[in-house]
């Protein structure tokens, strides 16, 4: 009797949670929060593509436009020029693209380090240019600086560097210390005459300056404005003096310089690097997708991943097979086929900069500095050394940058990273996203944004006929556009 | 008394130039309490808050921390001892989530490769939250920006739980929240108590204090008017505390301070 009864008591309780399926549902999901995470309505992500595409225009529409206007005036821009010129779609022409995006590209990626924090580095066209002539300057005289330039001028360069390596040191800015310190030895012992250490030398110059800058900045105090533009005046009358009566050096003879923008690596070569990247990127964000989801963490949906990897992947064997035709006009003669060089190093300083960014507490607290000084110095991050931090890895990459100019250019001349080399950089990372307020932006703004602003004088220099005033025109539309949407998102954020 | 403190201030000092600010100072904070902090303006609350921070040197006194006598010279020391400050303006950063500023400064790293560990961050912001009984975050990736006053409140508080602390200092947490929103705060107040910290609740509003409270310490310009127990005052002297610095028999007369804890 009483199994029954029990029974019985409990069919009707069971039937009537079936009669109201808002409270079974609601009974299930308590028990969740007391295990785990009920609150958290959002936390498993959105699961379908329509979902995340909706969230996506959810978060547009709420200030933050991403990648979209570069997106757009990328369309923009092919769509106009292709109508404008015949010749602007062919690779002979597309192909000089990475050459001449390349300086911007890299100069604007060290850019985005200090946009993050807040700051501006207006230097940053002739540090890089500065760090070139340094370059060509050892690697055209064996390696003997000293011999290259008067002696009062060597010793303002070993000065410096010890200057920058002081700071670096005192700040605990290891990696610089390092890169600082090699390039000091390179100096000293003349060992720049080989082209790859003079091309170090470059490198470690320049971070040498982005720490003095950043010292100046963040220790002494002077607004990031007045210091980087001095230095941006300053550095060019570096350039002039150390070129001293000799004027514009060839770079021609050092083929690691040239190759950047005037050699290709060869079609099997644009395949691996091909599926190094893209196949890397699809590998890394599907496991990660996948892991999360397991975990139960807020993941993107697996098809969201997908369509992203599998346009990746469209844009890129479009971009490999496009480079790796034969854009050789006279057909006779050896081809030209294949990526310039500049692509895979401008892909691996893009991986490694978003990693530096994205993966280390390091990166986390440039965010913060940018985002809220005081919070991060109350969280116990020590604001100012990130701020000389990412002014030494602006100028770091920047004398890549300087590097990209010398090679696109044939050799250093004296206005090597002036004019507006620095304001198409900056111009770069807005365009693809990147905030002048700080805290928020992307390596990837520098790519995408590096992209439009060269795609600009690309396109217009076909049109014999249109005038220069247009390039500026034009160029400078596109940095207000780009601006007005990081000022207007930044509105719609803050309501 | 059966509680002893977890955080006891004795005889504290505090001058800025010519300006006394804190003159002989006694506070306390007890274990699994809420200790509420009133006073009226320039009574010396936030300056009280600071030294307890170490964000500012004291002048004469000594701190006692689970009655060792503790030197809390830096934030960092104040850390150290289990000691977090959510401070009136939060100090959270908009353009991160809520998982990034909950560890801001002391995030998760895997090992070997000293990656970030973002996995371990979010379940455990989440779990913190969680047995916060926090329900109105709808994802802990969700960015700062996005979220209400009341919410970034929550998060800040949280954050303060997150790190097993024993004594928390909240800095007015409902100055700029509405009555739903003061409602969750107080709430929250109330349960960090009762998971065993110690609590002071820096407060103007006299409903808010009555409310959660265990005890009052009332400053009256630099001076401790009194250390009560909530059950044993109205809200009429609790007011009377902070605008006269005494009250009947209990405040500043030297006969009657000792019998007022």
């Amino acid at each position: 009797m009483t199994t029954p009864g029990t029974d019985e008591s409990e069919t009707p309780s069971a039937a009537h949670m079936h009669d109201r399926p808002g409270a079974s549902a609601t009974e299930p999901s308590h028990d969740a929060g007391v295990v785990g995470a009920s609150g958290f309505t959002n936390d498993a992500g959105q699961t379908t593509l329509m979902g995340a595409a909706r969230a996506y225009v959810a978060k547009v529409r709420g200030g933050e436009p991403g990648a979209l206007p570069a997106v757009f005036g990328l369309v923009v821009l092919l769509i106009v020029f292709s109508q404008l010129s015949k010749v602007f779609l062919t690779t002979g022409n597309l192909a000089n693209l990475p050459g001449q995006a390349g300086p911007t590209i890299l100069i604007g990626m060290g850019v985005v380090f200090v946009l993050l924090v807040g700051e501006i580095d207006l230097s940053a066209g002739t540090a890089g240019g500065v760090c070139a002539m340094l370059m060509a300057l050892v690697a055209t005289n064996g390696g003997n600086l000293n011999g290259a330039v008067k002696g009062g001028s060597y010793w303002a360069v070993v000065i410096v560097v010890i200057a920058g390596l002081a700071v670096a040191v005192w700040q605990r800015l290891w990696p610089a210390t390092t890169i600082i310190a090699l390039g000091l030895i390179v100096v000293l012992t003349h060992l720049g005459g080989h082209i790859w250490i003079a091309m170090f030398l470059a490198i470690s110059a320049g971070t040498a300056i982005g720490c003095i800058t950043g010292y100046l900045v963040a220790r002494v105090g002077i607004p990031s404005f007045v210091v980087t533009l001095a230095f941006f005046l300053a550095w060019q009358g570096v350039i002039i003096s150390f070129a001293g009566k000799g004027g514009a050096i060839s770079m021609g003879q050092f083929y690691p310089v040239i190759a950047l923008a005037h050699r290709n690596v060869n079609p099997t070569g644009g395949w691996v690097i091909f599926a190094i990247f893209v196949g890397g990127y699809g590998a890394y964000t599907l496991i990660r997708s996948i892991r999360r989801r397991a975990e139960g963490l807020a993941a993107e949906p697996l098809s969201l991943v997908l369509v992203r990897f599998g346009v990746l992947a469209a844009v890129g064997i479009f971009v490999v097979v496009f480079l790796n035709r034969n854009r050789q006009v006279n057909k006779a003669a050896t081809p030209v086929i294949g990526m310039p060089w500049i692509v895979p190093l401008v892909l691996v300083l893009l991986v490694a900069m978003t990693l530096l960014l994205t993966k280390t507490a390091f990166g986390r607290y440039l965010y913060a500095v940018g985002g809220n000084a005081e919070a991060a110095r109350r969280a116990g991050i020590d604001v100012r050394r990130m701020r000389i931090a990412a002014f030494a890895i602006s100028s770091t990459l920047a004398a890549f940058g300087g590097l990209a100019l010398a090679s696109y250019n044939g050799g250093v001349a004296l206005d090597i990273g002036g004019g507006n080399t620095l304001l198409y950089a900056v111009g770069a990372a807005v365009v693809g996203g990147t905030s002048l307020f700080g805290g928020r932006g992307r390596i990837r703004d520098a790519l995408l944004g590096g992209i439009v602003i060269s795609l600009i004088p690309n396109g217009l220099g076909l049109k014999v006929n249109i005038n220069a005033a247009y390039l500026y025109i034009i160029t400078g539309a596109f940095l207000l556009l780009a601006a007005a949407a990081d000022a207007f998102g930044r509105r719609r954020q803050s309501v | 008394m059966a509680d002893t403190p977890i955080l006891a201030l004795r005889g504290i000092n505090k001058s800025f130039g010519a300006i006394q600010v804190l003159h002989d100072v006694d506070f306390n904070v007890y274990p699994g309490e809420v200790m509420a902090l009133v006073g009226d303006n320039g009574a010396g609350k936030s300056t009280l808050v600071k030294c307890v921070g170490g964000i500012y040197g004291i002048d004469s006194g000594e701190f006692f921390f689970a009655n060792q006598p503790v030197d809390l010279h830096s934030p960092r020391d104040a850390a150290a001892h289990g000691i977090e400050i959510v401070y009136q303006d939060l100090a959270l950063c908009d353009n991160l989530d809520i998982v990034q500023n909950m560890f801001l400064g002391r995030e998760l790293r895997r090992p070997l490769i000293r990656a970030l560990d973002e996995s371990a961050m979010e379940r455990r912001s989440r779990e913190t939250l969680t047995s916060l009984s926090v329900r109105t975050v709808a994802s802990v990736r969700q960015l700062v920006s996005s979220l209400s006053g009341g919410q970034r409140q929550t998060v800040a508080i949280a954050k303060a739980v997150l790190w097993n602390n024993k004594v928390v200092l909240l800095d007015e947490p409902t100055a700029a929240l509405g009555v739903a929103q003061t409602r969750q705060v107080l709430d929250l107040v109330r349960r960090l108590a009762d998971n065993g910290l110690g609590v002071v609740l820096i407060s103007h509003n006299m409903n808010d204090v009555m409310e959660v409270a265990d005890r009052i310490t009332a400053l009256y310009l630099g001076r401790i008017a009194a250390e009560v127990k909530k059950a044993d005052v109205t809200y009429s002297q609790v007011v009377e505390l902070i605008t006269a610095g005494r009250s009947g028999n209990i405040g500043l007369q030297p006969a009657t301070a000792a019998e007022s804890a």
